[in-house]
């Protein structure tokens, strides 16, 4: 219930951020929004030595028209994402995704960048923003790369970052024009998905991404190369487990998962495809 | 660790382990004893405070990192003896039993009605999921909710 | 005596009255047990964390507590061989007994070994992790089909882990499949009444201080005098010297009626480190250590007539007890059994039922405690019995129903019903659900092949409250020098709103005002006697007790009256709405309630205490609707809608009476589809926190719509039964029948609860 002590320093930039946690290596880690983190010390699953709080680094908070694509900040909480117009006329799969993700608390406290650093395969915003090609702006103490998200997710919590990098900017190409579908299948409105996808499609373009069905968000490359030879929605969808490895876990069989997962991209096509 | 932040309003000044969580800052450190816990997932909501006028899970938050902020707690509603209209409504609607949820029920509540001044039922109903009671069965929850918008 | 239970106009009982506890619990909150921060007499509390075992079978070979002992602020390490604990036996079987920490044996994860001072909560917690036990892991039976035949014993004295037999009492065991011969038609079916967790909001919790050689002990509790008895006994001390005082409780729900050992032993603790001492749990530690729910496995073989006539029932029931003998164990046996006949007027019906030990949470009463168990498991065979021929739910039920009764009427397996109208409840619900259009629109989808099938599901149930001892309350009823009236009673709510309920039946019989009454619950010092809120009996019980003490009290006040007015006591009246008393006929000349009170002074003042007895149980019933929407690709299902008729005699306030009614459905909707306790196979909790079990939430549970029905029994002058568990017994079944409905078509006939989308999709595949 309450976690295990450590120290917290809070840094007003990121470069402090990054210098602080570049000290203690392992023992540090970055706290944003702390509803990935803080549930898991709590549970004291997690017992990192030092918390550098970052939720106040200035202007990591943003959502910027940059041309072809939406320049959000890594400090952008959920809540802006689901309300922020620019978002919604620009990539509505993203706002709406954003909607999904826990509960209203959850929203008014959680970022963006915290949840795709996370790592989760079961969160709804990585499998999200790997459906929509995005690239990810991460820096540490030699410098800024970008990362495309098909490259950052390695294994279960497990990222490209090391261990003294944050991301600062999550780059999400424009969708205008674009169908699109967020299909979330949980137990309860509060849940993890049991399996998830995003999807969207503009004519034979589409980009497919599943929750929780393997260790990492899956991209289903598959169904998106199909759909661009001409593929059917249905047999597309026949293709959505094809680079997944799904859990077994209390809530779903691997069976069970791989069946959801085809009706869910098959009606997620169906609704990109309107 | 030193921390200051408004808690209804009044400026309060303490001291905290890191480790320390708001609601056990808001319970254990000033007495308002109004929020409760329920859990240990963020998953129940009886915790909910506001925070900077946003609804907030206060077991998912340290004390230090509220710093410097405006926390609102259920005490921090009713003005001179008045209640809130959502606390009206909750009690004119019996949307309480044994009164556990319902500090953080009703800030929920608020939050909801802040950003979506005419919700339908279904906006209520998935505005408060992470809202958890097992009294009610959440039907006169829901109506006093509606109430309270109409209201 | 007050003439008692006229309820008409100019009356406030009936009414929906708003609770005149809710301004407190909306502006400041509740005060529970954790919250009492200024009381005195806890001034330098110290905490108590309890570790727990990490096995669910084993041997204990070692318990290394110096790591611990030696954390920031720890105050005290106790192991149970440290306090010299001695394994007490069970109250319902003294063959099974244990110690309140565990000593040579664990037997099930979550069971309490060390028990941990510290200064402050947090260092406790840090303290819990360093506490290193070694075990030899012995085989978990967490099945309890496993369980009954092994030989491993989890209670090696009692020589097997079923450990309660309905033969062993004497009753017959079941004849087999020789009981159905003559029947056209037979069905078995094997039925799972899943394990649940209760899950109040408000977790376990207490504070102890010795004052003056006596052990107080705030407890978290539905039933104070009970706790004070058995934390006496655990103490080795009379019950005079032991006071529990109840704060406001958040939430019981059958959970926190007995005490457990965690908190019987806080005052040994409190005594060996001479401070008082606070408690609380966590809510992964009570959704493994307070205790379960349900957990039946039942064997079905219902039989009858192609027409449709129910002919013989038989049930063999497996009552999983968990590793203890609680609560649980005797619940099969003392209110499944007699309620096995349901509304129905079966001939013939034979139930047998075994309780089985496994290496699991103990179980407890659980909102219905066996009722609901009885209820699900005649609708179940009721249900598939119609399959079998072929025959409409709500039709079949129909030709089965006991018919209108207002004169006792027992069943053949010997329970006696006081009053019944189950057609007219089955009709009032078939009605509001419209269920002609639904039949209809579930067969305009079932030609269509839509994707998104309607389920309907019927229940029609009986059930028994007020049926355990004490078979009465006690009530005190003072009036105060200015006029208020003080009510003492021996029931304990945790959101039934008896403050505003008893207040009603006060002022009714005395004219003061409601919000000049005051109740006192909960505090074993100045209520000693108390039957506790449990089984749905404060109404029926505690308060017809209220109201007939306070019609006592309007009878010693009209001879005060009489002796200062000079008159003859028979012409007195009390004037209700004026709260006076008057010569009938001179209503100028009277006295209030004030002026007897300080003119009763020298007689000990203006009260009457007494404990009234009810001759019997009550037993409402009712008629549930559900409607529910199956996604046949995914397995989803979807509540559209719940309807209630439940029928608890008179109603007092209607508010009150829904609310009930509505958290009874959510949590009986919440079993059907949702929630279930699991293990895994080492027997390690898979479901302990909020997060994994399906807690279910408002997004999940549509509109409740409730329909009134009131049938006034005659055990007591109010005419009122008990509606707090009726909304969990009548929905679970409705809802899981519902589900199967919606599949039926498809050649299914049952699927197990929770009907989780998995499992809709297994039946649908043919998978299991």
């Amino acid at each position: 219930m309450i976690p295990a002590p450590f120290d917290y320093k809070r840094a007003s930039s990121a470069a402090e951020a990054i210098s602080i946690v570049s000290q203690y290596g392992d023992d540090a880690k970055f706290l944003a929004g702390g509803h990935s983190l803080l549930p898991l010390m709590k549970l004291r699953l997690a017992q990192p030595a030092v918390l550098v709080d970052i939720a106040r680094v200035n202007d990591l908070s943003y959502i910027r028209d940059a041309g072809d694509h939406i320049a959000i900040g890594a400090l952008t909480r959920h809540t802006e994402l689901e309300r922020s117009s620019l978002l919604q006329q620009h990539i509505p799969l993203l706002s709406h995704a954003a909607s999904h993700v826990g509960d209203p608390q959850v929203r008014h406290r959680g970022t963006l960048g915290g949840s795709i650093a996370h790592a989760d395969p079961a969160s709804d915003l990585p499998a999200t923003t790997l459906a929509l090609g995005a690239t990810y702006v991460a820096q540490g103490p030699n410098g800024t790369r970008q990362i495309a998200a098909s490259d950052f997710y390695k294994g279960f919590l497990e990222s490209a970052l090391s261990a003294d990098e944050m991301l600062t900017e999550i780059r999400v190409p424009k969708m205008d024009g674009a169908g699109w579908s967020f299909q979330k299948f949980n137990r309860r409105a509060q849940d993890w998905a049991i399996v998830g996808v995003a999807a969207w499609r503009k004519g034979s373009n589409a980009g497919v991404a599943l929750v929780n069905m393997g260790s990492t968000p899956i991209l289903a490359s598959s169904v998106n190369q199909a759909i661009a030879q001409g593929a059917s929605v249905e047999d597309a969808a026949r293709l959505a487990s094809s680079e997944a490895e799904p859990q077994d876990d209390m809530n779903a069989s691997a069976d069970y998962r791989r069946h959801l997962a085809s009706v869910l991209v098959r009606r997620a096509l169906e609704q990109s495809s309107r | 660790m030193k921390v200051s932040m408004k808690v209804n309003g009044v400026s309060r000044d303490g001291d905290v382990e890191p480790r320390t969580l708001l609601v056990q800052y808001v319970r254990e450190h000033l007495g308002l004893t109004g929020t409760n816990i329920g859990c240990d997932t963020s998953s129940c909501g009886a915790c909910t405070v506001h925070v900077n006028g946003e609804s907030v899970k206060s077991c998912t938050m340290l004390a230090v990192q509220a710093d410097g902020c405006d926390v609102v707690t259920i005490e921090g509603l009713a003005q001179g003896g008045e209640m809130h209209p959502m606390q009206k409504a909750f009690m004119e609607n019996h949307g309480l039993q044994c009164g556990y949820c319902t500090p953080g029920m009703v800030m929920a509540a608020i939050s909801i009605l802040k950003e979506n001044p005419s919700p339908s039922e279904e906006d209520v109903r998935i505005g408060l999921e992470g809202n958890l009671c097992r009294c009610t069965g959440y039907h006169n929850i829901v109506k006093s909710v509606l109430a309270a918008a109409k209201s | 005596m007050s003439r008692s239970g006229v309820l008409v106009g100019g009356s406030i009982l009936g009414n929906r009255v708003l609770r005149k506890e809710d301004p407190k619990f909306l502006t400041v909150g509740g005060k529970y047990v954790d919250d009492l921060l200024d009381e005195s007499l806890l001034a330098g509390a110290l905490h108590v964390t309890y570790a727990r075992s990490t096995v669910a079978h084993g041997n204990i070979r070692s318990i290394d507590t110096s790591d611990a002992a030696s954390m920031p602020g720890i105050v005290a390490v106790f192991t149970g061989a440290d306090l010299g604990l001695t394994p007490q036996p069970a109250t319902f079987n003294p063959m099974v007994a244990r110690s309140a920490l565990a000593m040579d044996k664990v037997r099930y994860v979550g069971e309490p070994i060390v028990a941990i001072i510290s200064e402050t909560r947090e260092q406790g917690e840090d303290a819990a992790e360093m506490v290193i036990v070694d075990y030899d892991i012995l085989e978990a039976l967490t099945d309890i089909e496993k369980a009954l035949t092994s030989s491993i014993h989890i209670y090696e004295s009692c020589g097997s882990n079923a450990v309660f037999d309905t033969t062993a009492l004497g009753m017959p065991d079941n004849t087999g499949d020789a009981f159905f011969e003559g029947c056209e038609v037979v069905v078995k079916q094997r039925v799972l009444n899943q394990r649940v967790a209760p899950c109040p909001l408000e977790v376990r919790g207490a504070a102890v201080a010795w004052v003056d050689g006596r052990l107080y002990q705030w407890l978290s509790t539905q039933h104070a005098q009970g706790a004070r008895d058995s934390i006496a006994a655990a103490n080795g001390l009379e019950a005079s010297q032991v006071r529990v005082i109840t704060p406001d409780v958040g939430g019981g729900f059958g959970a926190k009626i007995g005490s457990y050992p965690e908190e019987q032993l806080l005052g040994r603790l409190s005594k060996e480190v001479g401070k008082p001492l606070r408690w609380r749990e966590t809510r992964s530690e009570s959704m493994m250590a307070l205790g379960h729910g349900r957990a039946q496995v039942q064997y079905l073989t219902i039989g009858g007539t192609r027409d449709g006539h129910v002919t013989a029932y038989q049930m063999h029931v497996l009552q999983d007890c968990g590793a203890w003998f609680d609560m649980g164990a005797i619940l099969a046996p003392f209110m499944t059994r007699p309620m096995s006949s349901g509304v129905y007027a079966i001939p013939k019906i034979e139930c047998r039922t075994t309780s089985v030990i496994t290496n699991t949470t103990p179980v407890v009463a659980y909102r219905g405690a066996g009722r609901p168990e009885a209820t699900a498991a005649i609708e179940r065979a009721m249900d598939l019995f119609a399959a079998e021929i072929g025959m409409d739910a709500a039709e079949v039920r129909r030709k089965n129903l006991i018919p209108k009764f207002d004169e006792p009427h027992t069943t053949v397996i010997g329970q006696t019903y006081d009053v019944g109208d189950y057609e007219v409840a089955l009709d009032k619900a078939l009605t509001a659900a419209n269920y002609k259009d639904l039949r209809a629109e579930q067969a305009r989808r079932r030609s269509a092949v839509d994707v998104k099938q309607l389920g309907i599901g019927v229940s029609v149930y009986v059930e028994i409250t007020g049926g355990v001892p004490p078979m009465g309350e006690t009530a005190k009823v003072e009036i105060t020098d200015d006029g208020r009236a003080v009510v003492y009673t021996g029931t304990s709510p945790h959101g039934q709103g008896h403050a505003t309920a008893w207040s009603m039946l006060t002022s009714e019989q005395t004219g003061i005002p409601m919000d000049n009454i005051e109740l006192v619950w909960g505090d074993t010092d100045l209520v000693p006697s108390g039957g506790g809120t449990m089984g749905s009996r404060s109404l029926q019980q505690g308060g017809v007790a209220v109201f007939k003490v306070a019609g006592q009290v309007v009878d010693k006040a009209k001879a005060v009256a009489a002796r200062l007015l000079e008159a003859n006591e028979e012409d007195i009246v009390l004037d209700r709405d004026r709260g006076a008393f008057h010569v009938a006929g001179t209503p100028a000349v009277a006295k209030t309630w004030a002026e007897l009170a300080v003119a009763s002074k020298a007689e000990g003042g203006l009260k009457h205490e007494e404990m009234h007895s009810v001759s019997g149980a009550t037993f409402p019933f009712g008629a549930h609707v559900s409607v529910v929407e199956v996604d046949t690709e995914t397995g989803k299902v979807s509540l559209l809608k719940q309807i209630a008729c439940d029928d608890a005699g008179k109603v007092l306030n209607p508010l009150l009476l829904d609310g009930q009614i509505h958290g009874g459905v959510a949590q009986g909707a919440a079993q059907a589809l949702l929630e279930e306790v699991r293990y895994d196979a080492d027997g390690n909790p898979v479901t302990s926190n909020l997060a994994d079990y399906a807690f279910i939430s408002a997004a999940e549970m549509p509109d409740i719509q409730v329909v009134h029905m009131e049938t006034p029994t005659f055990v007591n002058p109010l005419g009122v039964k008990g509606i707090g568990e009726s909304g969990t017994i009548g929905s679970t079944p409705a809802v899981q029948s519902a589900v199967v409905d919606a599949l039926a078509h498809l050649g299914i006939r049952h699927i197990d609860m929770p009907c989780t989308p998995m499992r809709v999709w297994e039946a649908l595949h043919g998978r299991k």
